[in-house]
């Protein structure tokens, strides 16, 4: 077994002359927990479609638990697991029936197979609802579901494709704790995309954000984080700033100041442990601070910092280019 | 390269939702039901130039009727692999590891099933209600018509499926395609009374053999012999469900 589950090298997909992944290289180990993030539109369920062996890309190489996505298709098939964005589910047929078609699919033999689908009903918590058929139940069983059914086969990568895409707070919660236990406890690989900051903070090892079919940036949340500098403290004060401000500025982990009358914001790294030293650094020079704000850097930041806009804005105009995608993508066949 | 497994769960997967959607058997049998009863029963005493006096209308309108039952039942079932691809369904079975074949083969199994109970039912009703059948194995011949004709037009939605991308385009196939097919069969009318060119048409239609073979083994009365009928059954039936395994295996599933 190597070292990596996926290898990725310039792989890029081209539908009518719009490029939809440009060019884009990575590694992911294994047992790894990796991200996409980026709006809706960036290229990320493309990218895991030609990686799932769903479409062909059009230039580039890709390798999945080490066969070549664009020959061995089927031993690919057979070594992942795919919980698709939009629900991939037949609702005429139970939950447990929608486990065993897959099982099949799979040629897991009858004995294992009802072990194995009792396990993973166990696992999302549906047992009691594996003989209610699908159309009755709601968004977020669905989707526990989907993810029971990714894990029956056993994959050594798991894609997962926006997994808590229109679910509350709580169900998503849930979600994230299952994802985290499979990779860190049952050693799946697994790739996910989101266009939850949030998400990919709380799940990922490495994030690659993703821009218009582009890599803008990848690393760990944390390091992605620092590269803005670290967090910003904002104090409000009374008294004699001028002489406070020569005083901060002499402080060598201060990276930043910037003062308004009587407001500082300073960026410095680990902020909260150094807010009780900057109060005390305040009173010596007969300086009061009548409040204290402290802003950690969140990866909406870091998107707005490579990108220059925020995924928010992104996604207003994102909207339209969708439309301009489908136009070309299906356009001739209509 | 077949996938056996596989194959079987597609046609159980196709079997559940026949059985659960009792709402849609009782719809896809009144059509037919109505068109021989009405049909039947509206032209009961014309004599038809092509239908032999001693046959009468109605014996020769029944192997039409379960002709058209099989035609709709089995296109509507090759498209049927749109609603799987609305409802993402479509994915899962093509991220599984089974060769495209199985898939297409499980499909047709399935399909075919489906449009086999609906023909039988319907041959079943004709009989209570006065059909006669020519003798035992007449059933079993017509039952070899019945699952060719559901191939080959199951491989003909398999082919429309692979070309559409949603059910927008369902209306023009019903109207332009699903029609002709129905109405130059002869499985109303015998196709003598055609102008020449159009019966040149009807015999490229492959349900022009289906019901004329069907006619041939439960009436004893037919245009072709039934070997013809049955030969070209084959090569039509063989034609469609390649075509359409190709046509499904190039088609993205996203």
């Amino acid at each position: 077994m190597s070292n990596y589950a996926i290898q990725v090298k310039n792989l890029t997909k081209v539908f009518n002359g719009f490029t939809a992944v440009d060019q884009i290289s990575f590694t992911v180990k294994t047992g790894e927990l990796f991200g996409l993030l980026g709006p809706n539109g960036a290229g990320k369920t493309t990218t895991i479609n030609m990686l799932s062996t769903l479409l062909k890309a059009t230039s580039g190489y890709g390798d999945v638990s080490g066969y070549d996505i664009s020959r061995n298709k089927d031993n690919i098939r057979r070594s992942i697991g795919v919980v698709f964005q939009e629900p991939a589910l037949d609702i005429k047929l139970t939950g447990k029936e929608n486990l065993e078609f897959h099982a099949m699919m799979y040629g897991i033999e009858k004995e294992e197979r009802k072990k194995r689908i009792k396990e993973v009903l166990e696992l999302v918590e549906l047992t009691e609802k594996e003989k209610v058929l699908v159309e009755k139940y709601s968004g977020g069983m669905k989707r526990r579901l989907e993810i029971a059914r990714g894990l029956i086969h056993e994959p050594n990568v798991l894609f997962l494709d926006e997994p808590t895409l229109g679910l509350d707070a709580q169900t998503r919660r849930h979600i994230w704790d299952y994802i985290k236990r499979l990779n860190k406890e049952g050693g799946v690989t697994i790739i996910l995309t989101t266009h939850y900051m949030e998400e990919a903070d709380f799940l990922c090892d490495r994030i690659a954000i993703m821009d218009r079919g582009k890599f803008v940036a990848m690393d760990s949340p944390g390091r992605l984080k620092d590269i803005l500098g670290g967090d910003v403290v904002f104090l409000e004060i009374e008294g004699n700033a001028d002489a406070l401000v020569n005083r901060i500025n002499s402080l060598a982990w201060i990276k930043n100041i910037t003062r308004h009358d009587e407001n500082l914001s300073l960026t410095m790294e680990r902020g909260e442990r150094r807010i009780p030293e900057l109060i005390n650094v305040a009173r010596e020079n007969g300086v009061n601070v009548t409040c204290v704000h402290l802003r950690k850097p969140s990866l909406e930041d870091v998107f707005l910092h490579f990108t220059g806009r925020t995924i928010r804005e992104e996604e207003a105009s994102q909207a339209e280019r969708n439309r301009e995608i489908l136009r070309r993508r299906f356009g001739r066949r209509r | 390269m077949i996938n056996k497994t596989a194959v079987y769960v597609l046609w159980v997967r196709e079997m559940k939702r026949f059985w659960r959607a009792k709402s849609r058997i009782v719809g896809a049998l009144a059509m037919p039901l109505f068109f021989l009863a009405f049909l039947g029963l509206g032209f009961r005493r014309m004599a038809i130039p092509g239908v032999a006096g001693d046959v009468g209308y109605i014996r020769f309108l029944v192997p039409g009727i379960i002709g058209m039952s099989i035609l709709f039942s089995s296109t509507f079932g090759g498209l049927s692999v749109l609603w799987d691809r609305e409802f993402g369904f479509l994915k899962e079975i093509m991220v599984a590891p089974v060769s495209r074949v199985s898939i297409v083969l499980g499909r047709i199994a399935g399909g075919a099933t489906t449009a086999l109970i609906q023909a039988v039912l319907i041959l079943g009703i004709s009989y209570i209600m006065g059909f006669k059948i020519l003798n035992v194995s007449s059933i079993f011949l017509a039952i070899v018509f019945m699952i060719l004709i559901a191939v080959t037009f199951l491989g003909l939605g398999l082919i429309f499926a692979s070309k559409m991308r949603d059910m927008q385009g369902f209306s023009i196939v019903m109207n332009f395609v699903i029609f002709p097919l129905f109405f130059l069969s002869g499985a109303l009318y015998p196709l003598e009374n055609f102008p020449v060119w159009l019966r040149y048409i009807s015999k490229l239609d492959p349900l022009t053999y289906g019901v004329d073979g069907l006619r041939a083994a439960l009436i004893g009365v037919s245009s072709f012999s039934i070997f013809s009928n049955f030969i070209f059954m084959v090569i039509f039936s063989s034609v469609m469900i390649l075509l359409g395994a190709y046509f499904f295996e190039k088609s993205e599933s996203v």
